[in-house]
């Protein structure tokens, strides 16, 4: 679109071209330009491995430490041992003693997250536009404007509300107020690539007396799949990174998840950090997995809300 | 406007259908329209019962004028108000210009930058509150990674990061750029790829390349994913929660917090939720300008494209 502005502004600058003649006359200068590209790219990257792993390492360097050599300066752990994942295993410490309880609080609140968001998301967004309903925009606009709201703002009002629902110290309450907030993502995501759906497909099953529970089933949902996977996935990534509604919502040690309980280490300034690190890193693991599992759908699911807006 | 609506509300543009259908049509008929119903009722539901109720219901509770004199008459809510402006000022735009930079970097061919990417993606996938422990663990005190390491690599002797101002919010937001800039690399990059070849060839022979390639063909096509992004990633991080909890928890003294964890305390540990619910409503002068300057930008882009 702005290429034919671009085009007569940037013919302007053929001036440089002699220069780029000349450059290219001596190669010896071409090659060692080219090397010095090279050398400043690497030396890029080590500066993106180091940023990106420091933080990382620190987290297995805490883990595998002794908890009385933590905070004794070292660059590695003098000696290593697993024993603080072996504690978080089979949950011997009191913090953790109902670590795998939590693990699948926390696999219960993601996977119905996700299902939660996919279900209302894809409902609405079809509803919406392939259904030709009136003022259907106005729907997809209130989304939108829940889109923006920070979370954490409305984190007040939940608390007392679901209290009045009745839904105090229940995993339902996590769940569905995260789903609140992923759903105005589904509806963007889903509207935007249900546009590239023909809805001829739709006329001609219509016509052939399908009713809108099958084009929906049988139709809309299986030419939707990827965006389905990287909306899950969305989904899914939010409800685990979520710290603030749970903490708040969620008090007692069997219905907490695995964030809440990680963070109670911070209760007390001497508690065993190698414990509580290893405790993060099998926390993160699924995330990780997750991630590169279903990477190319993600980066799909980023062009259509992304680059499309 | 109405070109607008069809293109958000409707898959496709409604001429079509009009050719054979009378001009009456538009809304639907009998069994379609219980469908549609019972097909909304759940997104309804839940935007009435978990936006509008808590919205109207937070309204409602910071709707006192004197919460807000009490409010502004607390040192400690304007240097909140500092901080998240900083956070926002700062970090953001920080973070949004690096990632840019950097998907130019992750856009050259080659099997190692590749490679590097994955690695690049980490601290994304890994779950914000693990990542702001381990950042939070680093910096802390004498013997926290990064002074340990400064020590033995280049005997510095590191300052306590959390004892001055400066130094913990600078590690606040260091610590939002490191989790969150390689999601916005990523959508640049994605940007950066649906740019087609031609376009480049096209400059190339036009004398475009180098520096006047990217000043004059790819910022301008990027110029408008990079402001809507940055408007995005401006209205999340006003309400960033986790990593001034995490990462300087207030040090020192309770300096450093970000308007969303004062709420939280006020409401929480002091017990005076009207208050906490008033100190986050301030937030809205900025919110709203922000969001509607980002949902006409949306809505124009859609229909221009």
């Amino acid at each position: 679109m702005s290429v034919t502005t671009a085009g007569p502004r940037a013919s302007s600058a053929t001036t440089a071209a002699p220069r780029v003649s000349i450059r290219l006359h001596s190669k010896l200068h071409y090659r060692l330009q080219r090397y010095a590209v090279e050398a400043a790219c690497m030396l890029l990257g080590f500066a993106i491995v180091i940023w990106s792993l420091t933080p990382i390492y620190n987290m297995w360097l805490i883990a595998l430490s002794k908890h009385g050599d933590i905070f004794g300066g070292e660059l590695w752990p003098s000696s290593p041992s697993l024993e603080s994942f072996r504690v978080v295993i089979y949950e011997d410490f009191w913090y953790l003693a109902h670590f795998w309880h939590q693990f699948g609080n926390s696999f219960y609140v993601g996977l119905m997250v996700m299902f939660l968001t996919l279900l209302i998301g894809s409902l609405a967004s079809f509803t919406v536009g392939r259904m030709r309903l009136r003022n259907g925009w106005m729907l997809t606009n209130a989304a939108l404007m829940t889109y923006v709201i920070p979370a954490s703002f409305l984190a007040i009002p939940f608390y007392r509300i679901m209290q009045i629902y009745g839904l105090g110290n229940h995993l339902a309450s996590v769940i569905l107020a995260l789903t609140t907030f992923a759903t105005p993502y589904a509806i963007f995501i889903f509207s935007q690539y249900g546009k590239s759906i023909p809805m001829e497909l739709d006329e001609s099953a219509r016509i052939d007396g399908a009713n809108p529970l099958q084009i929906y089933l049988r139709i809309y949902l299986p030419l939707m799949a990827p965006a389905l996977v990287a909306v899950g996935t969305y989904a899914l990534l939010l409800a685990w990174n979520e710290y603030l509604y749970n903490f708040l919502l969620l008090s007692t040690p069997e219905s907490m998840t695995v964030a809440v309980a990680l963070a109670q280490f911070l209760n007390s300034d001497e508690s065993p950090w190698n414990f509580m690190m290893a405790t993060a890193i099998i926390y993160a693991l699924p995330p990780i997995i997750l991630y590169y599992g279903f990477r190319r759908y993600m980066a799909a699911g980023l062009t259509m809300g992304g680059v499309k807006g | 406007m109405s070109s607008t609506q069809q293109a958000i509300g409707f898959g496709r543009p409604l001429a079509d259908s009009r050719t054979w259908r009378p001009h009456w049509y538009g809304g639907i008929r009998g069994s379609e329209r219980s469908w549609a119903i019972a097909f909304l009722v759940p997104y309804v539901a839940v935007f009435l019962g978990f936006v509008v109720y808590p919205v109207g219901y937070g309204i409602w509770l910071g709707s006192e004028p004197e919460l807000y004199v009490q409010l502004f008459e607390d040192p400690r809510y304007l240097t909140t108000v500092l901080n998240t402006l900083l956070l926002v000022g700062v970090g953001v735009n920080l973070k949004m210009f690096l990632a840019f930079l950097l998907s130019g970097f992750f856009i050259q061919p080659g099997r190692w930058i590749k490679a590097l990417l994955v690695l690049y993606m980490l601290p994304w996938a890994l779950p914000a509150l693990p990542a702001y422990l381990s950042l939070h663990w680093m910096l802390i005190g004498y013997g926290g990674f990064l002074n340990s390491a400064l020590e033995t690599l280049f005997g510095i002797d590191g300052p306590i990061w959390f004892n001055s101002y400066w130094l913990a919010i600078g590690a606040n937001i260091l610590a939002y750029i490191w989790k969150w800039m390689p999601f916005w690399t990523l959508v640049f990059l994605a940007g950066r790829m649906a740019i087609p070849e031609e376009i480049y060839e096209a400059a190339a022979v036009d004398g475009a390349t180098g520096l006047r390639r990217f000043t004059f063909v790819t910022f301008p096509l990027l110029a408008n994913l990079y402001l809507i992004s940055t408007l995005l990633s401006t209205l999340w991080t006003v309400g960033d929660f986790t990593a001034a909890y995490f990462v300087s928890s207030g040090a020192p003294a309770l300096q450093t917090e970000m308007l969303a964890t004062f709420g939280f305390r006020v409401a929480f540990d002091n017990g005076y939720p009207r208050l906490g619910v008033a100190s986050v409503m301030t937030a809205l002068p900025l919110l709203i300008p922000l969001a509607i300057l980002l949902m006409r930008r949306v809505q124009a882009t859609e229909v221009q494209l």
